[in-house]
């Protein structure tokens, strides 16, 4: 379990307290600047906190040697970049890097099962430069997979992705908390997280608004509080969409 | 890693044929001369091997550089210490030192240690990249003021003209006792920035992904620091600033290779050997009146434009 115990950063949060579960697929919304990337680079491991702390299975983070912390949690920064025009095994193969005194058949098969996860096979030997946004994205994802982690924490990785190829992502990532991974994932789309996780954290200001199942941190009344719009959820529960404006307002 | 028995097939061939040319030139097949032996022995073989040495520092320096900024452009240079080092030659010969065996290497590897430790104490806190390049660069500008200066304020017109042929550098006149002080320091330096490959590898994927990988930007930038200013700092101790090296060499060779930055280094540091070997044979053989051509001009006369052609090519795959 990934926990954090009030945790806070100067400005950025305030007294956070939540609880991740493996097997689960947790999206942290919020508005611009709440703080949904300062938590989830914390629950990475690469922000340390002023006061409270982050606990991964009862220990704290903060204590865990970097090599055994990225062996357990894999982190999907906001718009990765790839600095060199490596094909996508090698770029897979990054996600090794943590296991450096693996064997290399257990590398190499972890690296397969990255990308036939992520469905690369087809483009093993091309270089990112020629992969399209969507086999990017999954490029991308397959090399925080090779690190086999426990926890997958990504932000907003969906960003830039058409609604196909991010549904096709999303997909393989609930696949992955099926798999009994701990799935975290900060979402802009409220509809994506309202459809697809089985919890919302909802931040405002560097404070916990709401956690919860989504249909209850979700809500139309959190939604007003926290981003001052009024909205309303369409259609029904696992595939919702979500109305703004004067529709929204008029019940139409 | 296809590269490296290629090289090193070519640096075998090389190597050996380089001692031969010259203003003198020798016939291996001819009954051994006085002469001959002492041309080779005391002068074209130590200058091959710091054509070697200095060639794989700058190469091999480069290309963990460009991998530590993410940047194809990057030089060694960028760090402050070969212009460090550079001040420190500068400031032998302007006091007249520089007479004394040993002195101007001395003084250029204080001179690279010196930028070393202070782009360590201003940046080595925070491990961020953008800092530390900041850093570098207000070093390498303050180190070439105070060269500046000191050639303004040289006592006497030889030791101006001195400085400053010596800033274009060479490996003229060198002897056996350069060989001593570059290879081990270099040797060295190359196995800090080998050790730093893994790292460097994380960096591909940013800052963020790489210190989730598990990477400790504080122990990079070490390896770094040490790597580049062990490599440079002895390169520009022995042969003065050669620049464009570091830059072109793990830009050639990148195509070459899987293209990770662990990938280039030692491939880098092989083709950096060649090239310097090859450009100083080249520099011994052209006549020029008034003595040898220069061997850091002649990298640049062929560097930039080189290099000007790769650009307009990776144009040319944009459009």
């Amino acid at each position: 379990m990934l926990a954090v115990d009030s945790l806070s950063l100067t400005n950025r949060l305030n007294g956070i307290t939540a609880q991740f579960r493996a097997g689960e697929v947790t999206a942290i919304c919020g508005p611009n600047g709440a703080g949904k990337s300062t938590l989830l680079a914390c629950l990475a491991g690469l922000l340390n906190a002023d006061a409270g702390q982050v606990m991964l299975d009862g220990s704290a983070l903060a204590a865990l040697p970097a090599q055994q912390r990225a062996r357990a949690i894999g982190y999907l920064p906001q718009s990765p970049e790839v600095a060199w025009d490596v094909s996508v095994e090698t770029l897979v193969s990054l996600g090794r890097l943590p296991w450096k005194d693996a064997p290399a058949p257990d590398a190499q098969a972890a690296i397969d099962a990255a990308i036939a996860a992520m469905d690369l096979d087809a483009f093993r030997h091309r270089r990112v430069s020629r992969l399209s946004g969507g086999e990017r994205a999954r490029a991308l994802m397959a090399r925080v997979l090779a690190t086999a982690p426990a926890w997958l924490l990504a932000d907003e990785p969906l960003a830039n992705l058409d609604l196909a190829h991010a549904a096709a992502l999303v997909a393989r990532l609930r696949q992955q908390a099926d798999e009994g991974k701990g799935v975290v994932l900060v979402l802009h789309d409220l509809a994506t997280a309202m459809n697809h996780a089985d919890r919302v954290l909802v931040l405002n200001r560097g404070e916990l608004a709401a956690d919860g199942p989504p249909e209850q941190a979700l809500s139309e009344a959190v939604i007003a509080r926290v981003w001052d719009v009024e909205a309303r959820w369409l259609g029904d529960e696992g595939a919702r969409a979500l109305a703004t404006g004067s529709h929204a307002l008029s019940g139409n | 890693m296809r590269p490296i028995p290629l090289l090193l097939i070519a640096l075998a061939i090389a190597a050996p044929l380089s001692l031969l040319a010259g203003r003198v030139w020798i016939d291996p097949f001819a009954p051994e001369t006085q002469t001959a032996t002492l041309i080779l022995m005391e002068l074209r073989l130590p200058r091959a091997f710091l054509a070697l040495i200095v060639g794989a520092g700058l190469g091999g320096a480069g290309a963990a550089m460009q991998g530590y900024l993410r940047n194809p452009l990057a030089d060694p240079g960028l760090f402050g210490i070969a212009p460090g080092a550079a001040l420190g030659a500068v400031l032998s010969m302007w006091t007249g030192y520089a007479v004394a065996a040993y002195a101007l290497p001395m003084f250029a590897l204080i001179g690279g240690a010196g930028a070393m430790a202070l782009l360590a104490l201003i940046a080595g806190r925070t491990g961020g990249i953008a800092l530390f390049t900041l850093a570098g660069l207000m070093i390498a500008s303050l180190a070439g003021a105070l060269m500046s200066l000191a050639i303004s304020l040289a006592p006497t017109p030889f030791a101006m003209s001195e400085i400053v042929t010596w800033l274009m550098g060479s490996l003229v006149d060198r002897s056996w006792r350069e060989v001593w002080i570059a290879a081990p320091l270099t040797l060295a330096g190359l196995a800090f920035l080998i050790a730093a490959g893994r790292s460097l590898d994380a960096l591909t994927l940013g800052e963020a992904a790489a210190r989730s990988l598990g990477v400790d930007p504080r122990r990079l930038q070490f390896l770094l620091i040490a790597g580049v200013g062990l490599t440079v700092g002895a390169g520009v101790a022995v042969a003065g600033i050669i620049s464009f090296v570091g830059l072109i060499v793990p830009h050639l060779m990148r195509q070459l290779t899987d293209r990770r930055p662990s990938s280039l280094i030692v491939p880098s540091a092989l083709a950096g050997a060649l090239l310097l070997l090859v450009a100083d044979v080249v520099c011994r053989l052209l006549p020029l009146p008034g003595g040898e051509l220069r061997l850091g001009i002649a990298l640049s006369l062929i560097g930039a434009p080189f290099f000007l052609h790769l650009l307009l090519k990776m144009r040319k795959g944009l459009a």
